[in-house]
């Protein structure tokens, strides 16, 4: 039962991995195509910048993979700026592609009404209560880190929203696909517990 | 600005040489001076972070401290700060690639501002946590900035520098007030609000903690973002859940 946490150069990915690991399951941290698309499940981590991950990824050729990955039948999970990567195209610091998963665009928050960035606990609302991802849970607060966000296109792939002077996407999901804009490894219990249900989602495919 | 992200308790743990030192005072503990199982055990109670100071003078100790940041980053599930030592950018390249979430600065960023803007080019912002110790300077009628642990007078005036820190691209302020430190009278109102109502970025009230009610009164008048405290932590005399559920039932927005 190996996770499989890609590693493409962005951001800390130790504290995915041990937290994957807390919750009894093998983390790999890799690059290698045919080791992401072996594995029970793929997490996407990062933080950054919108452009430079892209950059990586392409350079790399794992944003084939992870597209490959996402088309398979093995859960996938992007976390933070992971999950923007998804998505269609984000306007952080001019427009730049993204891996173009899930139909929407990534935008800046508007500045002048709250601090940005968005930093710190903020109270997660279930929007879908039923996806699996949020079994047995309450919503309650997890640990954001961001300057832009996610306006998924199609309302469906929207799992969970949190306040932020406007609705901001927490959770978004579809089919095999996952993503949480805050980051799950820094959200104590709930974030673990979101954690957990996605490595359940792991099994369920097996 | 309007801000609906929960206020923040984070107990500051105190490490030498890898070493807990300063009053801890817990009766579970099985390692009194292991700071990771500390940090696992605040982590539990409900602290929304953590901060470590490193006040190791070695190189030593400096090493053993990034051994700390890396065990630590595996055993909680919130995000910490470290400080103490960090005059260099690689020392902060070292610390957050062992897996600490912000790096502190406090005498290092007095004698080099420069370090603010560096860090915060290199890391983000957020990851940039200034540190400002304070006291009341009669003759200005206004507040020093102290540096070298509140030993040495700046002569920088810590609203100004405040300021500064904020432009240089600081993501949060952990302001202590040296005339309430130690003081359990409560945290200094008049500092706090004085300085958050200058800058636009998170603040850290630090400083004098001594019930539970000092915390909703720096959250409120003082505006403050987060509440840090140690030994009343340490010692149990507030109990963090107690003090979570204190605040929630006063109508403070608590995680």
């Amino acid at each position: 039962m190996a996770i499989a946490i890609i590693d493409y150069g962005m951001g800390n990915l130790h504290s995915v991995s041990k937290a994957v690991e807390r919750l009894g399951y093998e983390a790999l941290i890799t690059a290698d195509r045919g080791a992401i698309l072996a594995a029970d499940g793929v997490i996407l981590p990062g933080v950054g910048a919108f452009g430079d991950a892209m950059a990586s990824l392409r350079e790399t050729g794992l944003d084939a993979v992870v597209r490959e990955a996402a088309a398979g039948e093995q859960p996938l999970l992007g976390i933070c700026l992971g999950m923007q990567l998804l998505f269609s195209e984000s306007e952080e610091h001019g427009k730049h592609e993204g891996l173009g998963i899930l139909p929407g665009t990534v935008v800046r928050f508007d500045s002048g009404k709250l601090k940005v960035p968005h930093m710190g606990w903020n109270k997660l609302s279930f929007v879908q209560q039923d996806s699996p991802i949020f079994t047995g849970l309450e919503e309650g607060h997890v640990y954001f880190v961001h300057s832009y966000h996610v306006k998924p296109e199609r309302q469906g792939d929207l799992l969970a929203t949190t306040d932020y002077g406007e609705d901001v996407t927490g959770v978004v999901g579809r089919g095999n696909v996952y993503g949480m804009q805050f980051h799950p490894e820094k959200s104590g219990e709930l974030g673990m517990s979101l954690l957990r249900n996605f490595l359940l989602l792991t099994e369920a495919k097996n | 600005m309007r801000n609906v992200l929960a206020k923040r308790i984070i107990p500051c743990l105190d490490v030498k040489d890898g070493r807990v030192v300063k009053g801890v005072n817990f009766v579970n503990l099985r390692d009194a001076g292991d700071p990771v199982e500390l940090a696992a055990i605040y982590d539990q109670e409900g602290a929304d972070e953590l901060v470590f100071l490193d006040i190791s003078a070695s190189v030593e100790g400096r090493a053993t401290m990034v051994e700390v940041v890396k065990k630590t980053a595996g055993e909680i599930t919130i995000p910490f700060t470290v400080g103490g030592g960090i005059s260099h950018v690689d020392d902060m390249k070292r610390i957050l690639r062992a897996g600490a979430d912000k790096i502190g600065m406090n005498t290092a960023a007095v004698k080099n501002p420069q370090l603010i803007s560096e860090g915060a080019r290199k890391f983000g912002s957020q990851c940039i946590v200034v540190a400002i110790d304070a006291r009341f300077n009669e003759a200005w009628g206004e507040w020093e900035v102290y540096t070298h642990g509140g030993r040495t007078p700046s002569g920088l005036r810590a609203l100004d520098w405040a300021k500064e820190a904020e432009k240089l691209g600081a993501g949060e302020i952990l302001l202590t007030s040296m005339d309430a430190d130690g003081t359990k009278d409560g945290f200094d109102i008049r500092l706090t609000r004085a300085v958050s109502d200058l800058v636009t970025i998170p603040i850290i009230a630090s400083g004098g903690a001594g019930t539970k009610d000092h915390f909703y009164n720096v959250f409120t008048e003082g505006k403050a973002d987060a509440g840090l405290a140690a030994t009343i932590f340490h010692y149990k005399e507030i109990a963090i859940p107690d003090l979570k559920q204190h605040l929630k039932s006063r109508g403070v927005e608590i995680r």
